[in-house]
């Protein structure tokens, strides 16, 4: 174990490790190389790389994609930075008609990592703030992955670029250099599994299903509620696609009490989804409604007024537990 | 585009330009004195007629209900697709649209795989699960279409990025039609590739006619190879019919373009002779259009070359047909009887075998108190 280090570092680290053991890896992105990103996640990997393997490009999104697909095919490992996750939009029909296709058509794999800042909470507004995670997550093809810790941010980035398949993740710029997070990492080289979630915190009265920046809400909410002699068991999702359906069956059937914490929207973000599928594989354990809380069906604001109000926070959370526990 | 009115087209005059003056003219008998060899020049000649020959079948299928959906032809088109595609070193890598079939010829496609394909069966390069022209690979030196036009372009520019990477001196080659010139693609595409000075070449075949929409509706440009203008490249503009002159000019882009002078534009000037799919059967182009344009046939006007010149008699041409006639029949043969794909089928590989990435690596700690 090193020093405690930030989500953004674990980032950098990460990539930078992959691209030291895989010569095959190579970034492209806007600003990424002189600048050293818009955030500073590949600061000195121009340096130390080389500008044949940190390519500053043109701002095309839809090109950057399309590249980064076409190199795959050729048995590289491109890694395209959006430097917004907003900006993903530009490259919608690269990602989900030709990157999440490819495999299921003819048979040729494509492995790029798609990365990029994702979510509120810093007065970016309406378009440095989305999470548009629930577009790609509806296309069959891709895998989506939305590191809540430090640990996770290294080890599911690792993981993303030594995948098959193309790969949406999706780093929450709130959590970037929060200090509250920052943590000591393993020295040795380790990977966060995709399509697996985690346990934060074990309980039985209640379960709460959350991922992202959101999971810090929901421990802080857990905490608070533990204090009341409330039990609550958290769980970080981690991959949103594919779901780790096993472990939200566990958690419903052991608690009987589901919430759902999620920064998204609400009308088609992943909590109904989830929702469905604990109707298909533990109805029978429910003891009350699946119940959710999530920004509303809006687009994200710009003044600290209107986001501190639109945003998911822990009292949101405690609110809609207390009213699920009572029910 | 208005389809309401048969005289639509009408509305959408080429700028003064007449279906012959837009043509750039040049008679058959004075065709480019070629480096080909005799052998090389029948090749050529035997691409072409198997392209036509096997797409003629295809439309009769399509008649008799055995090819359902989508069915594209390239007739009057055959010439860019062969004399491109023939062009190419074996490194290279080539990326057909939807009229491009005699391009995977040269690549080393086998008619029965379109048969098979188009007939959706189970032995089909997509296993029954996409259409068309919509199957390749790397291995095979193509790369696919998607149906969403200008997307090659970002995509070959990462199959040549990744091939000077890969030190493979390769070219990458796409054609595009005159109507996903303006998709914001095709700009993304080329602004990459130009300021990296990849090794592409771009293709556009102006065909004249996007399933309705005339040349004149999608630009004001009388040349849609000018385009290269903004961004700084070479172009150049070549008689799509005349399948020699095809052939030498992609052979001078890919070579600027292998020298690291590319990405280049060629634009090459044809005709869609038939519908945009065979559904339509194109009543908005003008008579007199077609008509020009029939005239121009590129597989007939290469034939009058091959025995003007002298490099074949009538009988070699019509052997060579008739053994394209033959393996078409013996490799529908095999597709008809070939059956449909298992229905479940429809559901795998979508991802990747499971794997592990952790493989030879320390399994994921606990988490419990890593929190600082």
């Amino acid at each position: 174990m090193g020093e405690p280090i930030t989500y953004l570092e674990a980032i950098r680290q990460g990539l930078w490790e992959e691209m030291e053991r895989d010569e095959r890896v190579f970034m492209l992105g806007e600003d990424i190389g002189v600048y050293g990103g818009a955030f500073k996640v590949t600061k000195g990997f121009l340096e130390k790389f080389g500008q044949d393997r940190i390519i500053d490009t043109p701002i095309a999104e839809s090109g950057i994609v399309g590249a980064a697909i076409g190199a795959s095919l050729m048995g590289m490992r491109p890694v395209a930075e959006m430097q917004f996750i907003d900006f993903i939009a530009c490259a919608f029909n690269q990602i989900t008609n030709f990157a999440a296709k490819s495999r299921w058509r003819y048979g040729a794999g494509v492995p790029i990592v798609i990365r990029g800042p994702s979510g509120g909470g810093v007065r970016g507004g309406p378009f440095h703030s989305q999470n548009p995670e629930m577009y790609y997550v509806h296309t069959p093809g891709l895998k989506v992955v939305a590191p809540g810790t430090t640990y996770d941010a290294k080890g599911l980035i690792k993981a993303a670029i030594r995948d098959e398949d193309p790969v949406i993740y999706l780093e929450h710029k709130y959590l970037y250099r929060l200090p509250r997070i920052k943590e000591a990492l393993p020295e040795e080289d380790y990977v966060v599994p995709i399509g697996k979630a985690a346990l934060r915190r074990e309980g039985k009265d209640i379960s709460m299903i959350t991922y992202g920046a959101m999971q810090l809400h929901c421990m802080d909410a857990a905490e608070t509620l533990d204090k009341e002699g409330v039990s609550s068991e958290v769980l970080d999702l981690r991959t949103l696609l594919p779901l780790d359906a096993e472990a939200i069956e566990a958690t419903t059937k052991k608690t009987g009490k589901v919430l759902i914490v999620h920064e998204d929207t609400r009308t088609g973000g992943i909590a109904g989804e989830i929702t469905a599928l604990i109707n298909e594989r533990a109805f029978e354990f429910l003891d009350g409604p699946v119940t959710r809380v999530t920004s509303p069906d809006a687009p994200v604001p710009y003044s600290a007024a209107l986001e501190d109000y639109f945003l998911p926070n822990s009292t949101k959370v405690l609110q809609a537990a207390r009213g699920l526990l009572s029910y | 585009m208005p389809r309401t009115s048969r005289n639509a087209a009408k509305k959408h005059p080429r700028k003064g330009k007449s279906a012959e003056s837009a043509h750039p003219k040049r008679p058959a008998e004075s065709l480019p004195a070629s480096a080909l060899s005799k052998s090389q020049l029948l090749d050529l000649y035997r691409y072409l007629k198997l392209n036509r020959m096997i797409e003629e079948r295809l439309s009769a299928l399509y008649r008799q209900g055995k090819v359902q959906g989508g069915l594209y032809s390239s007739k009057g088109q055959e010439a860019i697709s062969v004399g491109s595609a023939y062009a190419l070193a074996t490194q290279d890598v080539l990326a057909p649209m939807i009229r491009n079939l005699g391009a995977m010829l040269v690549r080393g496609v086998n008619p029965v795989e379109f048969f098979l394909q188009y007939m959706q069966k189970e032995g089909s390069p997509c296993k029954g699960r996409d259409t068309s022209l919509h199957f390749g690979g790397i291995d095979r030196g193509f790369v696919p279409p998607i149906s969403h036009l200008g997307t090659l372009i970002p995509v070959l520019s990462g199959v040549a990025l990744a091939g000077r990477m890969q030190g493979k001196n390769l070219v990458a080659l796409t054609y595009i039609g005159d109507g996903a010139t303006s998709t914001g693609d095709f700009h993304e595409g080329l602004s990459l590739a130009s300021v990296r000075r990849l090794p592409l070449v771009v293709l556009i075949e102006n065909n004249r006619w996007a399933y309705s929409t005339p040349v004149s509706a999608q630009s004001l440009l009388l040349d849609l190879a000018d385009k290269a203008r903004a961004y700084g490249i070479p172009q150049g503009v070549v008689d799509g019919n005349d399948v020699l002159a095809v052939h030498e000019a992609t052979s001078r882009a890919a070579d600027l373009a292998r020298r690291g002078q590319g990405p280049v534009l060629l634009e090459a000037k044809t005709m869609r002779m038939r519908g945009h799919s065979e559904h339509d059967d194109a009543w908005y182009v003008p008579e007199e259009e077609r008509r020009f344009w029939e005239k121009r046939d590129p597989i007939l006007l290469y034939e009058k070359h091959l025995l003007g010149t002298g490099v074949a008699i009538k009988d070699e041409l019509s052997r060579i047909e008739s053994a394209c006639a033959a393996q078409i029949d013996a490799d529908l043969a095999i597709a008809e009887a070939a059956p449909f794909p298992r229905p479940e089928s429809c559901v795998e590989d979508i991802y990747a075998p499971e794997q592990d990435a952790s493989e030879g690596l320390a399994e994921e700690a606990p988490r419990a108190a890593r929190r600082s």
